[in-house]
């Protein structure tokens, strides 16, 4: 590692101000910050230092999209084998994931992470590590079938509008991986919703799935108002349906959910109250059982669809959701709400996760308005107590 | 009669190196000086020049803005330096003491016999009176205030912070005649805030009119600024002093014999230090004496203070005017390969993202490194797991940034210090001078007040 950290020390100063290759300062401080935690040490203030940063931050929440990941890319390969009636191992349906999944990872990095470094390169800032975790999200919530320039131009799209023109990592309103899936979402309908693109292969003209199977998600067919009972729940828990790449199993996004409040760097109260809103929502539903869908089973919204993923990985954004913590409550419970909300009462939309939390995300300064406005009065109450009535 | 205030957010940075409880007497230093700095606010006027003779007690240099305000010598000897910084700003006034120290005399007295004006005009003239602190702001008190209350955090909780019980321990008339005199300061109570976690010395729980409150917890449970909050915050147009308990002894010794002996006892701390333990010291003192032949490596950082909110030092620099500890520290600037993705099972995080947390009960030798680099706000709900206010730090801060008097007024500014949210500074994600953006945020206040 010596011999390594010599030859950055050497080639650093062409780098730096009045070096040759100064233009590319942040490309340079990007590759070397990422092999080493730089020297720099306190001058102001404390003089030690919490070992955690945003690059640590950042690879953990990776680190936790790993079970989803790697299921998602297992699920693949099952729902296409059980779609065609194909025999095959486990090793090979993830094989087969991989092969199907991987290209959206690149694609998605690529494009990102170029983004990124041109425009930290134009303002002259560091590279932030904030697309390390929205690259990962990306792949995770399209249906496999997407195709590659589809999540290149979404990709494109979230982090230079949603991001790059508010000014980068921590200064955006939206989340930027779902505004990548609302871009394609909106602009691809038909790639994005129905029974085909969930499923590898039912997309590829002149195939054919066995009889019977349909590829449709729980969430499809429930809005097609078909009754809950063909609903499989421990199928819909352990993730063997169709559905975006990292949403399917509830285990594996329980157990990111788990690295992240255990290391401390996701909201656990984000998490628990966006579950009662969906839940609360739920069982006012199945008190008020006025069609078939508001019968479903409360906790069935859970489980189904993108609502444990998104709550778990986006919702708990830190930038985009409410940042007090009284707010937090307050959000997460009506990002619960929401979602319930448009899956039972807007047909057109099987799915009200994203637009639950694009939704919020939008709202979340409102409502850290008004917890900054009831701080400010609780101070003010403390000089003058209410006049008695 | 003592009411328990249980803290329950804060932060303890366990570190290696607490001082143990051996008090050893150090004698005279090298030299002693005054830095301005430690005073914020103050525009220092010098009234001696180099090479002028002076005694413990007599006046270096006053306030401009607050002429009666004056810095006194701790020690008698010559003046031999003026040392200055940029724009010819002062940075020490360094005395080199005579081999046996001169007192002035300021007259012995029972402060209870004494009315306000008088105990006021005496630590005026001493130099003592720069030990009076006040919230809001924390610079130091204004003689014509009358403050609501006045608050002695009888612990400290910062790392490796000196054990108050074993300082003050033989002082306790000291203390009491101390108290004595701050009580007629105030209209208000005289609060006495000790540990909860620890017994404490019968000292701080048997004065005569002070009300004693127990704090549990992490730190900043010690900090007075989290005490106020928590027993009788600040509003806008009230003030609170404050006063360190080693002080109110200083404070008591000058009515009981009637000198400026400016004697406590330091905490030499850190895990650089080859025998931490207590000395027996003249405020101002050089370092040089003490840390000679104590230290175990030559790349190590001195501070003044805790690690916290401490200043940087030279090995030879001089004990600041408010700190009752000294830390030495290894310095960084090493490069850390892939740091950010190993395990980290010797990397201190208060989050636990780094397995360190596996093995709680240890020791950590920290160094000064970033551990990062600078980023914008990401994070949320970090500061709030370490600042037990009833404070928005995040939104506090960002209206310090925007420079909006009004929303920082309406969010606490009147009750905070830099201090209170030094360990804020120390968990930030994105690496904020979280200390500085406070005080920028108290300057800027103290200029629209005035």
């Amino acid at each position: 590692m010596k011999s390594l950290r010599n030859f950055i020390s050497k080639i650093k100063p062409h780098f730096q101000e009045g070096g040759k290759y100064q233009k590319f300062r942040s490309t340079f401080d990007a590759f070397e910050t990422f092999l080493f935690v730089p020297d720099k040490v306190t001058a102001s203030g404390s003089h030690l230092r919490d070992s955690i940063d945003l690059k640590r931050t950042m690879s953990i929440v990776v680190m936790a999209l790993m079970p989803a990941l790697i299921f998602g890319m297992w699920n693949v390969g099952f729902e296409n084998a059980k779609a065609f009636g194909i025999e095959r191992t486990l090793v090979q349906n993830l094989g087969f994931g991989f092969l199907k999944v991987f290209p959206i990872i690149v694609v998605s990095y690529v494009t990102g992470l170029g983004i990124e470094f041109i425009s930290a390169q134009i303002r002259g800032h560091e590279v932030n590590e904030g697309f390390l975790v929205t690259g990962m999200l990306i792949p995770l919530i399209m249906p496999v079938t997407i195709p590659l320039w589809m999540v290149a131009l979404a990709t494109a799209f979230a982090v230079i509008i949603a991001k790059e023109i508010f000014g980068g990592t921590g200064m955006n309103i939206l989340n930027v991986a779902l505004t990548a899936r609302a871009f394609l979402f909106f602009a691809y309908p038909s790639r994005m919703s129905g029974d085909k693109v969930w499923i590898s292969g039912l997309m590829d003209k002149g195939t054919s799935a066995v009889d019977g199977f349909t590829g449709a998600t729980p969430l499809a067919s429930l809005a097609q108002n078909q009754p809950f009972s063909h609903l499989n729940a421990s199928d819909m828990f352990f993730g063997f349906i169709p559905g975006s790449i990292g949403e399917t199993s509830k285990v594996a996004i329980i157990i990111g959910a788990v690295i992240l409040l255990w290391t401390g760097i996701a909201s656990w109260k984000i998490i628990v109250s966006g579950c009662l809103g969906a839940l609360s929502l739920g069982f006012l539903f199945n008190i008020i059982h006025a069609n078939s869908y508001m019968v479903v089973p409360a906790y069935y919204h859970l489980i189904m669809g993108g609502f444990a993923f998104g709550i778990v990985f986006m919702a708990t954004d830190p930038v985009t959701a409410s940042q007090t913590e009284t707010g937090k409550w307050i959000y997460g419970f009506l990002i619960g709400v929401m979602a319930v909300l448009v899956r039972v009462l807007n047909p057109a939309y099987p799915e009200g996760v994203m637009l639950a939390i694009l939704l919020m995300n939008v709202w979340a300064p409102l409502i850290d308005y008004f917890v900054v406005e009831s701080n400010i009065n609780r101070r003010l109450k403390r000089v003058k107590p209410a006049p008695k009535i | 009669m003592s009411n328990i205030i249980r803290i329950k957010r804060g932060l303890n940075i366990k570190l290696k190196g607490t001082a143990e409880k051996i008090l050893v007497k150090a004698g005279l230093a090298d030299k002693y000086a005054i830095k301005p700095a430690d005073f914020m606010d103050v525009v220092p006027k010098l009234t001696v020049k180099e090479n002028d003779k002076v005694k413990a007690g007599t006046t270096l240099f006053f306030d401009k803005k607050s002429p009666e305000i004056k810095f006194t010598s701790p020690v008698s000897g010559t003046v031999t330096a003026i040392n200055r910084g940029e724009r010819r700003g002062i940075l020490e006034i360094v005395v080199s003491p005579d081999s046996e120290i001169l007192y002035e005399d300021f007259g012995k007295a029972n402060p209870v016999e004494l009315t306000k004006e008088q105990v006021i005009e005496k630590l005026l003239n001493s130099g003592l009176w720069p030990v009076i602190k006040q919230r809001p702001y924390a610079t130091i008190a204004h003689s014509k205030d009358t403050p609501k209350a006045i608050f002695i955090s009888a612990f400290d909780s910062a790392p490796l912070a000196p054990d108050y019980d074993f300082v003050i321990y033989g002082h306790e008339n000291e203390f009491k005649t101390g108290v004595q005199a701050l009580s007629k300061l105030t209209t208000g109570d005289i609060n006495l805030s000790v540990n909860a976690n620890s017994p404490s010395l019968s000292v701080f729980s048997e004065i005569p009119g002070t009300k004693v409150y127990q704090f549990s917890g992490p730190h900043p449970a010690g900090n007075v600024g989290i005490q106020i909050h928590h027993i009788n915050p600040v509003n806008k147009g009230e003030i609170v002093w404050y006063v360190n308990p080693q002080d109110v002894v200083l404070i008591g010794r000058l009515f009981a014999k009637g000198i400026y002996d400016a004697t406590v006892s330091v905490a030499l701390t850190g895990s650089e230090v080859k025998h931490p333990e207590y000395f027996k010291v003249i405020k101002g003192c050089s370092v040089g004496k003490i840390l000679h032949d104590n230290i175990l490596s030559d790349k190590v950082r001195c501070i003044s203070g805790n690690v916290l909110t401490g200043k940087t030092i030279c090995l030879e620099g001089y004990l600041g005017f408010y700190d009752y500890q000294i830390t030495v520290i290894p310095e960084g600037r090493h490069f850390d390969f892939l740091g950010w993705a190993l395990p980290g099972l010797n990397k201190f995080s208060a989050s636990r993202a780094f397995f360190s947390w596996l093995n709680k009960s240890r020791e950590y030798i920290l160094d000064t490194n970033y551990n990062g680099g600078h980023r914008a706000f990401v994070m949320t709900g970090e500061y709030d797991k370490v600042l037990p206010m009833d404070i928005l730090p995040q939104h506090l801060l960002k209206a310090i940034l925007a420079g909006d008097i009004e929303k920082m007024e309406k969010l606490g500014i009147y009750e905070v210090a830099e201090e209170d949210f030094a360990l804020c500074e120390f968990v930030c994600t994105s690496k904020m001078e979280v200390q500085e953006i406070i005080r920028n945020g108290l300057n800027m206040m103290i200029k629209e007040m005035n």
